[in-house]
């Protein structure tokens, strides 16, 4: 049995509220003891040891928001490039949505993935299934099949499902089954073909806008759809204030329903878009406003958790002109050493930062992940928080380069990942 | 005497001093239209290509005949938006344009910023002839420059635009020209077409234009898209045309003087009545005529004389 010890670091792990000097011993894979460091006693033979001494230690991020393109679009991602760069993110589980093609909304596409994942991949994949058959919103997938073969949630990301009733009886079924829905907030007719958000710098770029009742109108919708079913509802990338505002509302009378929300709507505003096709996602770039909205409402928690929205592009879908360019960023490389920026700014502490990417997605999802308990999956990230790193593109391991934060100088950088006590990545 | 800068794409980005250079240059450019021969020798052996992405009479003709006259060889390229998503992309075009060394590329295209893109690929200049929503700039300067020539000045003129704004480059760069020279402007349109904070380029709004035109210096009425979805932007073109078109019965409300323009073509009896387009109000073809005069003035302060490094 494989013995691995990190010995030294600042272990950082909100599931049991620890922080402080720890050594973790691995054995077999799983978490085997954590005792508090001991500076220069031995460990005995057989061991091997990786020193973290000013290094933090915590669980493996979890991301509940990737697009890995496989099967379909093998030349913007693969699973194994999406989940090498997870892994150079310090993402040890990630969830991969059902857009692809064929659309993941069969067993057999399900199983595939996960075929993959484990032949190629580096860390651990969770596939999300469809809502509906060929995410057409017409007909309801095959859902107990989905979870048999390995789904753990539902969505038709990308691709809101606008008819309310089927939308109430997706609820219905999914819950029955334990399925939470991941819901795609937004109403495609008042989007109509909107390209991004509303506000003055549409108005002076020509460019037409979308405006925040696109998303504000369809969470109103689906929390009112979730207390009508008692079902698990969860809010992909919320990006504006009445969002937030609605989903706090409904948590405080006890609706069953969580949120996320990603880096680039955090950090980025409209006001940055120009007509660079980096910064056209989906849902848009907001304004001030709504940033400091988001904010507020990851340290309240109205938004429970972070996800990326990983969405790579090639140049072929972004080296056109802005409203042509498909939507999304690619996000799993950068989304730590951004995230740093609201610890630097005191937005949040380390250790909420750590719970929101690994202890509460891990949670909301009940995946067996997010923690450095004994016993626990030993998925660990060991993070340099001083090193300053500057984000290139030319550098990523996925296969896309599309990302919002090019150039930019970042403190706080993964320095190694480890899955199931071995190391996926290792910064050279 | 030359423009620093490489490209036209904005005139937001103009500076007023650069504006009144272009001004003083069409001016002294309009005369050679005025002549038996017109034709300078000015831009010979310098080559212009029109790259024209949707459909234009007006603009495209007075880009081709300001490049002739300047001597410059003028190539029309017509492609459209719809054709090229199947097959080259915008940026491939412009780089086998540029590999046949133009000296100026004119775009015209349904996209905004595309001339933009063009700008930054390419080391030969670029002029935006309309992109998208966004800009249409040597359109502002014609029109500025039209009435600059009956008031003799710009500074302190009310300016109306009425029509469509939300879809019209030829306001944002009319907007943004005029408040640079020290005009008043107002916008006046359905509320459906009236774009969200609009306001924050300096002009004021309102859906009244009974009331706008009674102090107006200049109305400046915008072409209505008959083919753009007008069922979500208003009811009918018989409503519209009582509500926001310009008939001499509602010009008697109006200054005596006032000077009505339109970017052409005009749909009769929507934005104008006939008697207002052919009336004593009407500076129409003398934008026309301008028009040749800026691009004209436009070519030679970019591509004029020994280019400098
Ligand atoms: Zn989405």
């Amino acid at each position: 049995m494989e013995r691995v010890v990190l010995r030294g670091g600042r272990i950082i792990d909100p599931s049991q509220d620890m922080e402080g000097l720890y050594d973790i011993f691995i054995m077999g894979g799983r978490v085997a003891s954590i005792k508090p460091a001991e500076e220069g006693s031995p460990v005995g033979e057989g061991w091997l040891e990786y020193d973290c001494k000013g290094l933090v230690v915590a669980p493996g991020f979890v991301d509940l928001h990737t697009h890995l393109r496989e099967p379909g679009e093998e030349y913007k991602e693969t699973i194994k490039t999406g989940t090498l760069a997870a892994a150079a993110g310090g993402f040890t589980t990630i969830l991969c949505m059902a857009n692809t093609t064929p659309p993941n909304d069969s067993e057999a596409v399900t199983r595939f993935i996960k075929k993959r994942a484990e032949e190629e991949g580096t860390v651990k994949v969770h596939p999300v299934g469809a809502i509906t058959k060929g995410l057409e919103g017409k007909e309801l997938t095959e859902m107990a099949e989905l979870k048999e073969a390995g789904c753990v949630a539902v969505s038709d990301d990308g691709r809101p499902l606008m008819n309310t009733s089927l939308m109430r009886r997706a609820l219905e079924y999914a819950g029955g089954l334990g399925l939470t829905v991941i819901s795609h907030c937004e109403d495609i007719y008042l989007k109509e073909d909107g390209v991004m958000n509303e506000g003055f710098e549409a108005t002076r770029l020509g460019l037409k806008g979308i405006p925040a009742q696109v998303e504000s109108i369809m969470i109103a919708r689906d929390i009112e759809l979730c207390e009508l079913t008692g079902s698990r509802l969860h809010i992909a990338h919320v990006s504006t204030r009445r969002g937030v505002e609605l989903i706090r509302d409904a948590k405080r009378r006890g609706v069953n329903v969580t949120a996320e929300a990603t880096p680039h709507h955090l950090l980025l505003t409209d006001r940055m878009v120009g007509y660079d096709t980096d910064f056209k996602m989906n849902p848009p770039l907001r304004t001030e406003e709504d940033v400091e909205a988001l904010r507020e409402a990851l340290k309240d928690g109205t938004i429970d958790c972070v996800a990326t929205d990983h969405a790579p592009h090639s140049s072929i879908e972004k080296d056109v002109e802005f409203d042509m360019a498909k939507d999304g960023v690619v996000g799993l490389e950068t989304a730590f050493g951004v995230l740093m920026r609201l610890v630097h700014e005191g937005v949040l502490t380390l250790k909420e930062l750590v719970r929101l990417l690994s202890t509460e997605p891990a949670k909301l999802m009940g995946l067996q992940a997010g923690s450095l308990s004994v016993g626990s999956p030993a998925d660990v990230v060991v993070i340099d928080t001083e090193r300053e790193w500057t984000v290139e593109p030319e550098t990523f391991r996925s296969l896309s380069r599309n990302t919002p934060f090019k150039g930019w100088t970042l403190k706080g950088r993964v320095v190694r990942t480890f899955v199931d006590g071995r190391v996926v990545y290792e910064e050279e | 005497m030359r423009l620093k800068r490489k490209d036209i794409l904005t005139i937001e980005e103009l500076e007023r001093d650069e504006l009144e250079m272009i001004f003083s240059s069409a001016a002294s450019f309009k005369e050679v239209s005025e002549r038996d021969i017109k034709k300078v020798p000015t831009l010979r052996g310098r080559t212009i290509i029109n790259l024209f992405y949707e459909p234009s009479t007006r603009t495209r003709t007075a880009f081709e005949i300001a490049g002739k006259r300047m001597s410059a060889d003028v190539i029309n390229i017509s492609a459209s938006a719809s054709s090229v998503k199947k097959g080259e992309t915008l940026m491939d075009t412009a780089k086998n344009l540029e590999a046949m060394k133009p000296d100026c590329i004119v775009i015209r295209h349904s996209s905004a910023g595309a001339s933009h893109i063009l700008a930054g690929l390419l080391s030969c200049s670029v002029i935006n002839a309309g992109d998208g929503a966004h800009e249409h700039p040597t359109q502002a300067l014609l029109d500025i420059f039209t009435i600059k020539e009956r008031f003799g000045r710009v500074e302190g003129l009310k300016v109306l635009i009425v029509g469509d704004i939300l879809h019209s480059r030829v306001a944002r760069s009319n907007i943004w020209g005029l408040k640079k020279l020290g005009a008043e402007v107002t916008v006046c349109g359905p509320p459906t077409m009236i774009p969200p904070h609009i306001e924050r380029l300096g002009c004021s709004v309102t859906y009244n234009i009974d009331h706008a035109i009674e102090d107006a210096d200049v109305i400046i009425m915008l072409r209505i898209q008959l083919e753009r979805q007008r069922a979500t932007l208003f009811p009918s073109l018989r409503e519209y045309a009582r509500c926001w078109g310009l008939s001499a019965e509602r010009l008697k409300r109006a200054k005596k003087d006032v000077l009505i323009m339109h970017p052409g073509p005009v749909n009769r009896g929507v934005e104008l009545s006939p008697e207002v387009i052919d009336g004593p109000w009407s500076v129409i073809l003398e934008q026309v005529t301008n028009g040749v005069a800026v691009r004209m003035a436009l070519f030679y302060l970019l591509l004029g004389g020994v280019k400098e490094d």
